[in-house]
């Protein structure tokens, strides 16, 4: 579904190279995790996927569903199935989670040729998805993430994969700031939405997601490149000994800085 | 392609209104003296306190210093070349819509105003004004019998000279500032509505004003009297041709509330704005001022401002009776190279007044947008209350937003509330809806629309289309 390919990536006008050589596939049905420290362009892949332009690609190719999207625009990338979950979901003052949602629906619906859903019938597909993520009918109503706290911010972004049910979802830190409760709740989301036609890739700090949602595959990301992959037991092995064994494993292969 | 770039192109969506309708016009001299004054006078077949008003205004304009005191820099009007009454040679009063000159009714059409009764948007009684005349005044008989008089203003001085007399220049006076007394003097058409004692205006009124000769200037006149226990919602809408040369457009429109009475008025300003180095485009120098005579009597302004070259304009409210409410809702979008200088005064006088002051402005391009208001709490009005919001919103790198409240309180009962924001629509709140499958067209559009909700919720159900559509057009355009 997704392969990236010797993918290198530069804030554009800057120079600076951030992505220096990303291989990684994922398939139908997966999930997989991306870990790393800070800094190390775990997110800068996320949006580079979702086509940021503030991000340049200097070099490699990213394919979905066999074909280039590197000169699609961030809203065909979106028709296509795309999804991006924020690591800081962008507030929109005076406009409604409702008026968003059903123009997003209705646009990506009309993009694939399916049926446009009308205010009333939106409003029922909605009530559906809002148990989904245990929200509150009152939150439709309320400016997109204005006043919302950071654990509503990053419900309201799973409630949205759920109404737009995409392809393949990028969930760019969705576990920080989140408690254990609310954690629960949208890992439970997410493990219900995901299903054997689409992908998931959660992009993360810390283990702790992954004990709620159980990875095909795990990535270890350092200085631009991923180091190391592996199976669910990766992420355990680095919750013990953290990342400076791989960082050392990098350096000596004298690419990461 | 740079956000900033995107958003401009987006903004800068050509001027659909700017086409010229060829028309027949009568000969009337260029410049200003007072002959010129009293042959306005005379064409309009005016009484003689009619000709009075016109040349002690006249005249008192005369002695008047042209302002500068605000923020924007243009080429002053060049008053004696201007042509101050432009009128189609067909007749311009008409009996039956058949009359209307066939060009002249094709120009509404492709406005989208019909005349045409049977087609009206339900409830809605036009009056248009092209250039310098009214053409054509819908519904007026159903008004008729509700009591309500909407007529033209050169009607109302033959048909009901006692409430001219009696009202007009009582808001605002022949004096108050060099453009209201330039408008005293010449203006040439405009509305008229008295609402009787005890009546809810059975419908919304509007006026269409279009400016088409290239040379003339529109000075229309608006006076609005709502009696006692009375309510009436009235839009204006405004559109011009593309011309080079600078068009001014000086408006002087007077409300006036008894007891209890409600007058709701509501503009869409979409004059000519000028192209991208700043060529022609319309002055929109107005002077709008609503009395609240009466007891708990209320007059509220919505304004959506997206026009003009050039725009000074602070519709007021004179908070006299006890209990009274102000109110001035407003969205001002400037681009390109326009300049708008715009907001309220609210003066309150009597006890117990409220006012509300809600401004938005959008700045896009090279243009520069100021919020310019004035709350004034007399001694006498005890616990006088205002609450403003200023909000400004920045799009791109190369325009301005500025906010000049002033405050005066005489009255230590008096409570004054301020709050101002800004902020830049930026590449990430963009990014956001677009990685929701939005265009980048809709993206800006849903943000500035949510921006500006609290304003355009107030504009009347009827015309929250038009607004609506005409922020799309101002926002909208080829991307890439």
């Amino acid at each position: 579904m997704l392969e990236i390919k010797d993918l290198h990536v530069e804030v554009e006008g800057e120079g600076i190279e951030i992505l220096k050589g990303v291989n990684l596939t994922v398939n139908k049905g997966e999930i997989h995790a991306i870990m790393g420290p800070n800094g190390s362009g775990k997110s800068t892949l996320a949006k580079i996927v979702a086509g940021h332009p503030e991000y340049e690609v200097s070099k490699g190719d990213i394919l979905y569903n066999g074909e280039s999207i590197l000169e699609l625009d961030p809203d065909e990338r979106a028709h296509a199935g795309v999804f991006l979950a924020f690591q800081y979901p962008v507030e929109v003052p005076g406009v409604t989670n409702n008026t968003l949602l059903r123009e997003s629906y209705n646009t990506i619906a009309a993009s694939r040729g399916r049926e446009e859903l009308d205010p009333l019938e939106f409003d029922d597909y909605l009530r559906d998805k809002l148990e989904l993520v245990d929200m509150n009918p009152d939150f439709l109503e309320r400016s997109v993430n204005a006043g919302f706290s950071g654990g509503e911010k990053k419900r309201n972004e799973i409630f949205q994969m759920a109404v737009l049910e995409p392809t393949l979802s990028l969930l760019d830190e969705t576990d920080s700031g989140l408690d254990i409760d609310a954690l629960r709740i949208v890992a439970d989301g997410i493990n219900k939405l995901h299903g054997e036609d689409d992908a998931v890739v959660l992009i993360t700090h810390y283990q702790r997601l992954l004990n709620y949602i159980v990875p095909d595959h795990v990535h270890v990301m350092i200085g631009g490149k991923i180091v190391k992959s592996g199976g669910k037991e990766l992420a355990i092995e680095l919750e013990e000994k953290g990342y400076d064994w791989l960082e050392t494993h990098a350096t000596v292969n004298g690419e990461a800085k | 392609m740079s956000e900033t770039k995107a958003l401009e192109s987006m903004i800068g969506e050509e001027y659909k209104y700017g086409f010229t309708t060829d028309v027949e016009y009568e000969d009337f001299p260029k410049g200003i003296n007072e002959d010129v004054v009293r042959l306005i006078s005379e064409k309009k077949d005016e009484p003689e306190w009619m000709t009075e008003f016109r040349l002690k205004a006249y005249r008192a304009w005369t002695e008047m210093e042209e302002p500068s005191w605000f923020n924007a820099t243009y080429e002053k009007p060049k008053f004696d070349k201007l042509q101050y009454y432009s009128a189609p040679k067909n007749k311009p009063k008409l009996n039956s819509l058949d009359e209307v000159d066939p060009n002249i009714r094709e120009t509404y059409e492709k406005l989208g105003i019909p005349l045409d009764e049977q087609k009206m948007l339900a409830g809605v009684a036009v009056d248009a004004v092209f250039d310098s005349v009214s053409i054509f005044t819908t519904f007026k008989e159903k008004l008729a019998e509700a009591g309500v008089i909407f007529c033209s203003i050169s009607e109302a001085v033959h048909e009901h000279p006692e409430l001219v007399k009696k009202y007009m220049g009582s808001v605002v006076p022949v004096r108050d500032n060099f453009y209201a007394a330039l408008n005293s003097a010449v203006f040439s058409d405009g509305s008229f509505c008295y609402v009787p004692k005890d009546t809810i205006c059975p419908m919304e009124l509007s006026t269409y004003f279009r400016i088409n000769n290239m040379n003339s200037g529109q000075f229309e006149r608006t006076l609005i009297i709502a009696e006692e226990n009375s309510h009436v919602s009235y839009l204006e809408g405004c559109t011009a041709p593309m011309y080079d040369e600078h068009q001014l457009h000086a408006a002087v429109v007077e409300l006036i509330a008894m007891d209890n009475a409600e007058i709701k008025y509501s503009t869409i300003q979409n004059w000519y704005s000028g192209d991208e180095d700043g060529r022609g485009g319309i002055y929109n120098f107005v002077t709008k001022r609503g009395a609240c005579r009466g007891k708990s009597s209320k007059i509220s302004w919505t304004q959506l401002e997206t026009g003009s070259a050039v725009t000074l304009k602070y519709p007021s409210v004179i908070l006299q009776g006890d209990n009274s409410v102000g109110e001035f809702f407003s969205v001002a979008v400037t681009n390109k190279r326009q300049q708008a200088d715009t907001g309220t005064k609210m003066i309150h006088l009597g006890k117990n007044t409220k006012s509300t002051i809600i401004s938005k402005g959008i700045s896009a391009g090279n243009s520069n947008n100021s919020y310019r208001g004035q709350v004034k709490i007399s001694k006498k009005a005890d616990n006088a209350r205002n609450y403003s919001q200023c909000d400004s919103m920045l799009i791109g790198q190369t325009c301005g937003a500025h906010t000049f409240p002033y405050i005066e309180s005489a009255n230590p009962t008096g409570k004054v509330e301020h709050e101002a924001t800004t902020s830049r629509v930026g590449e990430e709140q963009i990014f956001y809806l677009q990685q929701r499958g939005l265009s980048e067209d809709d993206a800006i559009s849903l943000i500035v629309n949510g921006f500006c909700k609290e304003v355009l919720k107030e504009l009347p159900m009827e015309f929250a289309v038009e607004a609506n559509k005409l922020l799309g057009i101002k926002l909208e355009g080829s991307v890439g």
